[in-house]
């Protein structure tokens, strides 16, 4: 009441901008401290996009390189290991890459910008473990039928030279495309999709 | 000494709290082995939190040098190894003796009114301690260490558009590695024990405000002498403070018999695989968590879509929050509510240890089908548990129908064309386990009188 000498309205106006000013004091000192959660500038350093020098991999050859601390795998493709990714579209889990993780571009036969330059993270979509390139074909311990492609010596999933998973395989997507693009005709960098796409 | 404790007690209260809390609080005279659980969790906190300090004084949290710096503990310094697996030990422990509490507070109704508080802080607790125990997990740096931590952070990964953005922000980098073990170290020694101590205050804070329930589910405090000290109930010290010592010595003998004679628990409290340094680029055989967390991570692995599972995955977790909402039935204690409740009970606790057994398994078909239906008659509990707040009302005809149809809804989205003949034939075999399920606890009572009737509730504890 008046006499009582108290302005509640007041008291109760002064009460909620006290507190409105805290919260968004609480708010703002929060930034810092979730920033410094982020990567910092060396893990942003290691993790930035890497240039590679494709102009070395002789042809149905394959160089691992490093990105982000995952492994990736870059196959110079020959025209007759292309050829025959179509014919094996029926034995595949995933053959038009629906299900699976790569940027637009390579959604595609070659799952690749370029055809003859295979770019792939070297992971098995099942758990994660590295499969081994094996080119050759009808290879000894893999049977005649083979054509080419990447086995995996954990669980024994297989894809094709395109990183498509083949059915009855325990990985259920194919392997993943990272984003990368043609710097020039003999760079790729890996890491960016660069302004074309 | 009377001088001293004078001095004292005008600037602080120090005996009004020791009254308050220990020789005038009075709990209900009638507590049998279940009540053990509570002053043990306590105990597994102490020990894990002494042992935890004199492992930071050796321990190194660098990528570099961690493994190396354990394996100096284990080695080098003089009685680190019985440190250490006193720590290792203390979480299992920690668990099963937690699990037991929870349980306790399950079939004796504790967590009803007006103690769903205490309840709350508690499953509070279980939350911290389940964070404590995962980023703990990391500091070793072993192989099981760094694959249980990135198949657990990847599960951020799956949230719809910021996934990326939040594990990166948990990891600190783009992969598990340096800064990530140095925050978790943090976290572990700091962060969470904090929080964890707190909470654990307000817990008992709690429970000593409204008193303490009991395997009878009686109140006590409806019946007191001319004192105003409930005629049921008894002085914790020295009554259960004895009592508890004989739990405390009994918990020691089982906790130090692994310590010395199966350090690794069978190879579930320490996994082989973590002695073996962490290594990004070649993935364990065989991946699992912990044995605690195994119960969930089944529930993770019966929903196919990634997302989904997370989500029914921590679903799991949040739906013993709503627990003292669910089951409004005014008896607390199982001895005194109807045969179906104590079914469903049993039901519960048989697919919570199944769940987890099925966690640390690798997936066959018929193992993957088994904690499917297992998932479904965890969430079904709790339905179940629902209808059975007023058994003398309740349609258990309709919620048959109506839970049977929810299973079969979830049934019809994950039958796929794709599975195989013994997919197929499993997953009809198996659909036999949610209808028992119903069956025992919603058809039972319906057609059979005797297991719909509850007992009177007596007005004193019994025993």
């Amino acid at each position: 009441m008046a006499d009582t000498g108290v302005d509640k309205k007041r008291r109760r106006f002064l009460i909620g901008a006290t507190s409105a000013v805290g919260a968004v004091g609480v708010g703002a000192i929060a930034i810092p401290f979730i920033g410094s959660l982020t990567p910092s500038a060396r893990a942003l350093a290691a993790g930035a996009p890497v240039d590679v020098d494709i102009s070395k991999i002789a042809s149905g050859q394959m160089i691992s390189v490093e990105w982000q601390g995952k492994v990736v795998f870059v196959v110079n493709r020959t025209p007759e290991m292309l050829s025959q990714l179509p014919t094996i579209d029926p034995q595949l889990k995933d053959p038009e890459s629906l299900d699976s993780i790569q940027p637009a571009f390579a959604m595609n036969e070659a799952r690749a910008r370029d055809a003859e330059y295979l770019v792939m993270l070297g992971k098995c979509t099942h758990l994660g473990c590295a499969p081994k390139y094996r080119p050759e074909v009808a290879a000894a311990d893999l049977g005649a039928d083979w054509k080419g492609g990447f086995y995996c010596p954990c669980h024994g999933s297989r894809f094709d030279l395109s990183g498509r998973v083949f059915k009855g395989a325990p990985a259920g997507t194919n392997m993943e495309i990272p984003p990368y693009y043609f710097k020039s005709d003999s760079m790729i960098l890996i890491g960016e999709n660069g302004a074309a796409a | 000494m009377n001088g001293l404790l004078n001095w004292v007690d005008a600037r602080f209260p120090l005996t009004e709290t020791w009254n308050k809390h220990i020789a005038e609080y009075y709990a209900p005279k009638n507590f049998n082995f279940f009540y053990f659980f509570g002053s043990l969790a306590l105990l597994c906190l102490v020990l894990q939190i002494v042992t935890g300090i004199f492992l930071t004084m050796h321990y190194k949290p660098d990528a570099e040098m961690a493994f190396a710096s354990v394996e100096y503990i284990m080695r080098d310094v003089p009685g680190g190894w019985f440190i250490r697996y006193m720590h290792s030990t203390g979480a299992s422990m920690f668990f099963i003796v937690v699990y037991l509490h929870m349980f306790r507070g399950l079939i004796y109704g504790s967590f009803k009114g007006p103690r769903e508080l205490v309840w709350l802080i508690g499953m509070l607790i279980y939350l911290a301690l389940m964070a404590e125990a995962f980023m703990g997990y990391l500091l070793p740096w072993g192989q099981m260490s760094f694959w249980g931590a990135q198949v657990i952070i990847n599960l951020f990964n799956t949230i719809p558009y910021i996934g990326d953005v939040v594990s990166t922000t948990i990891r600190g980098d783009f992969v598990i590695s340096d800064p990530t073990l140095n925050r978790f170290f943090a976290f572990h020694v700091v962060a969470v024990p904090l929080i964890l101590v707190g909470l654990v205050f307000v817990h008992i804070v709690a429970l000593h405000a409204v008193g303490s329930n009991n395997p009878d589910g009686v109140d006590i405090k409806k019946l007191k002498d001319e004192r105003g000290i409930p005629l049921d109930g008894i002085p914790f010290h020295p009554y259960y403070t004895v009592k508890d010592i004989v739990g405390v010595v009994v918990f020691l003998i089982v906790f130090f018999f692994i310590v010395f004679f199966m350090p690794e628990g069978g190879g579930y409290f320490i996994e082989h695989a973590n002695f073996e340094p962490a290594n990004a680029l070649k993935t364990p055989e065989h991946i699992a968590p912990v044995w605690y967390f195994t119960p969930f991570y089944t529930v993770l692995r019966a929903v196919p879509d990634p997302w989904y599972g997370t989500l029914a995955m921590f679903a799991a977790i949040a739906v013993l929050f709503v627990l003292p909402w669910l089951d409004k039935n005014p008896i607390k204690s199982v001895r005194y509510r109807n045969k179906a409740h104590l079914i469903n009970l049993a039901w519960f606790a048989t697919t919570f240890i199944v769940l987890g057994v099925l966690g640390v398994m690798a997936v066959t078909d018929g193992l993957k089908e088994l904690g499917t239906r297992g998932t479904q008659i965890y969430f079904l509990f709790f339905a179940v548990t629902y209808v059975h707040s007023r058994p003398q009302q309740a349609n258990y005809l309709m919620w048959f129908v109506v839970l049977l149809v929810t299973v079969l809804f979830w049934d019809f989205l994950r039958y796929d064309s794709s599975f195989t003949a013994n997919q197929v034939s499993l997953f009809w075999q198996m659909l036999l386990l949610p209808i028992a399920y119903l069956a025992t606890t919603l058809l039972l009572p319906h057609f059979v009188g005797g297991a719909n009737k509850e007992k009177e509730v007596p007005t004193r504890v019994t025993g």
